[in-house]
């Protein structure tokens, strides 16, 4: 089985996440990037797919140069080789574009047979790639998934909402989205991080795609941000001390906040 | 700033690969380790299933080549040293032993048929390895050793005590030195033989998530196939003494880069006299010159690194990361200790954990009164300590 995992640098989520000042997009350079813990989970159930049915595990990142930190942990857990879209252009780049420049970069892993994405970016949250990337391709999506299986050329998933499990199931090729539920990453192993340098990393621009810079980056962004102002810190504590009636002072502050 | 190592920069000096070993480590203990070792510290225990998982994470060992071992390079155990030291010396301890006193006494001077029985499943943690050189009566100078090894037609025939023995009541197989007519000779002692039996040290106020234990050995007899075959005289275990050591090295910088960190958060949210205490200067003195004596420690394992993988490190080099970086991790554990006044007497913070383990890194793999010694003979070419 061939398999594409679809992998996103991220800003860590114990560092401080913040914009520019310049252009609203983000500032990669105030937080430690990592591989989007959920892309962490989604290059683990490629690779449990492939040791299952055998095949090649292709990961695919958009993002600037230090991107290559999130795909050499991919290919340390074992991911065989890699497609890195890496291009200034790219710069503030909206979901439909990004998924544009992703199904491009998915054209060139020959014949194959599922695309695994997380079913939402971290930094991002737009949680749309997925679908997006289904309609460029014309292919079907089974997303939001807590479980996949392969049989012939059939995937099948399971999809937890609040109204119950939903099992889906479409033929290959397909995309799939994966949820935090899916599985427990492994760690790399040393042999892996050590072998990793050695696999192939493709590093394509967006002309070599074929992509029109124009369509692509913040000049192309069909919305954007016109500020960003941080949460407010939260404010101290009330203290209310029970003298007898501290269930009921409670429950006037609730009201009060138009809580009850 | 969190980490003192920042200060110099020190992750630039790394390469990508060593880098990414160390944050897999230290990923990995976040998950596993660091929540429990407090308790385990307490209770005087290291879980024997722990030690499978650092197997299935691949550090047991892992500076060696081939037989299920992943064969890094000597900076990438240092730095795997490192982060297991900076949760507990006790961790640290057992990979040591398991890496570089057990398997490293069976990678170097065992038979193939040794290799192939034991390395990989001591690789992966499912079989626990210990290393006996001390006894009761002989520690700085092992080569009085009283455990005898006795020719009995095609066996041999052990007698003997070692004592301080890590990892001694829970392996699975020994390395055991011991005299014989023809010099030092190490032995692979299977737990269960016949007359071989352990008795684990209690009681102990430091490195207490580890297992220290005596061997008793009363006529223990062994074919001629377990002895090392490339063990040929007292210099086959001081070798093997000097791998060990290399992961001291690293791992008090761990233990003192954690005080440094704990004391750090700790000095800038503790308000004494309205102010934070970070801001008074006498605190400030303090984290300066911890942050400098991690850095400087560093430094030197880094240094010590490049020499060992350049295959030229001496003995008396290592003598000097060890005497150097156990007695600054030991002096910043207590200073750290200072910065968080009482509760840094409690378990709920690391300091005075490391501080107490520290003592036991000081004494063992050569005390520094040892280290020192050795560092002065290679300046004076005098021996203060053999007559
Ligand atoms: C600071 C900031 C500013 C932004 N400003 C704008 C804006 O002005 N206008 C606008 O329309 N959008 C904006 N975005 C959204 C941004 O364009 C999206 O992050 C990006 O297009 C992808 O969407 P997502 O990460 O939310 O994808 P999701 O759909 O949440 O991601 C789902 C999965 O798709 C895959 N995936 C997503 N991105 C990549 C990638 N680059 N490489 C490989 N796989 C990937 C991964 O598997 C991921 O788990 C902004 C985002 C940020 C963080
Ligand atoms: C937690 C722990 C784990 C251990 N694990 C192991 C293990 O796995 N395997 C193993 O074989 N051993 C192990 N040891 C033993 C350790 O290696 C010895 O304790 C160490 O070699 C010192 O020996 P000793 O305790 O007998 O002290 P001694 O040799 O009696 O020394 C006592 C003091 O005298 C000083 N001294 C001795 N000779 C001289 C001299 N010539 N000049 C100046 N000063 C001198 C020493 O420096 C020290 O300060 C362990 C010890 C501890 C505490």
């Amino acid at each position: 089985m061939n398999i594409v995992v679809l992998v996103k640098q991220v800003p860590d989520t114990w560092s401080e996440r913040k914009l520019t000042d310049a252009d609203h997009t983000l500032d990669r350079e105030s937080a430690d990037a990592v591989l989007d813990e959920i892309n962490e989970r989604a290059v683990e159930e490629a690779l449990l797919l492939k040791e299952a049915h055998g095949g090649e595990v292709t990961v695919i990142a958009m993002g600037p140069g230090r991107a290559t930190d999130a795909i050499r942990k991919a290919l340390s857990m074992g991911a065989d080789k890699a497609v890195h879209v890496s291009d200034d252009a790219l710069h503030g780049s909206d979901v439909i574009a990004t998924a544009k420049v992703l199904a491009k970069a998915i054209g060139t892993v020959e014949g194959f047979d599922l695309v695994i994405a997380g079913n939402e970016a971290t930094d991002g949250r737009a949680g749309a790639i997925p679908a997006i990337l289904a309609e460029i391709l014309g292919l079907p999506q089974v997303t939001q998934l807590r479980k996949v299986t392969v049989e012939g050329t059939t995937v099948k998933g399971e999809r937890e909402t609040e109204e119950g499990v939903a099992h889906l199931e479409a033929s290959l090729p397909a995309i799939v989205s994966v949820t935090e539920k899916i599985n427990e990453p492994r760690y790399p192993s040393f042999k892996g991080i050590m072998a990793a340098k050695k696999k192939p990393v493709t590093t394509l621009t967006v002309a070599d795609l074929g992509v029109d810079a124009g369509e692509v980056g913040l000049g192309g962004a069909w919305s954007g941000v016109i500020e960003a102002s941080p949460k407010p810190p939260r404010s101290a504590g009330q203290r209310i001390d029970d003298e007898g009636v501290g269930g009921s002072k409670i429950a006037e502050y609730l009201v009060g906040q138009k809580l009850i | 700033m969190r980490d003192p190592l920042e200060l110099l920069d020190i992750r630039s000096l790394l390469g990508e690969e060593d880098r990414d070993i160390q944050a897999t480590v230290a990923g990995f203990l976040a998950e596993h380790a660091r929540p429990h070792v407090a308790d385990w510290f307490e209770a005087g225990v290291l879980p024997r299933e722990f030690a499978r998982e650092l197997g299935k994470l691949g550090v047991l060992g892992m500076h060696l080549e081939g037989y299920g071992c992943a064969g890094t390079s000597a900076t990438a155990y240092g730095l795997a040293c490192l982060e297991l030291e900076a949760v507990d010396s006790g961790i640290r301890s057992f990979v040591s032993v398991q890496g570089s006193l057990s398997m490293f006494s069976i990678h170097r001077y065992g038979s193939e048929e040794q290799k192939l029985e034991w390395l990989p499943r001591l690789a992966a943690g499912e079989a626990i390895g210990c290393f006996g050189l001390t006894e009761p009566d002989f520690g700085s100078n092992p080569s009085g050793m009283r455990t005898r090894a006795v020719r009995d037609g095609g066996d041999w025939v052990l007698d003997g005590t070692k004592t301080w023995i890590t990892n001694g009541g829970w392996a699975d197989v020994a390395t055991v030195w011991a005299n014989t007519d023809e010099g030092v000779r190490g032995f692979l002692v299977p737990r269960g033989t016949p007359g071989f039996s352990t008795r684990d040290i209690t009681r102990k106020l430091s490195m207490r998530a580890s297992v220290t234990s005596e061997l008793v050995l009363e006529g223990v007899r062994l074919p001629d196939s377990a002895r090392l075959p490339g063990a040929t005289s007292l210099g086959a275990p001081l070798s093997c003494l000097n791998e060990a050591r290399f992961g001291i090295v690293f791992g008090a910088v761990g233990a003192a880069r954690d005080c440094v960190e704990v004391a750090l958060d700790y000095a800038g949210t503790r308000v004494q006299f309205d102010r934070p205490i970070a801001g008074f200067q006498l605190t400030q003195r303090k984290l300066a010159s911890m942050a400098l004596a991690v850095g400087n420690a560093m430094l030197l394992a880094l240094h010590l690194a490049g020499l060992k993988e350049a295959g030229r490190i001496r003995p008396e080099q290592i003598s000097a990361g060890k005497l150097n970086n156990v007695e600054a991790a030991v002096a910043v554990a207590r200073e750290s200790r200072t910065i968080l006044g009482a509760n840094g007497i409690s378990l709920e913070y690391s300091p005075l954990r490391h501080a107490n383990n520290l003592e036991s890194v000081l004494t063992y793999e050569g005390t520094s009164e040892i280290h020192a010694l050795a560092i002065g003979q290679a300046l004076t070419g005098l021996s203060a300590y053999r007559g």
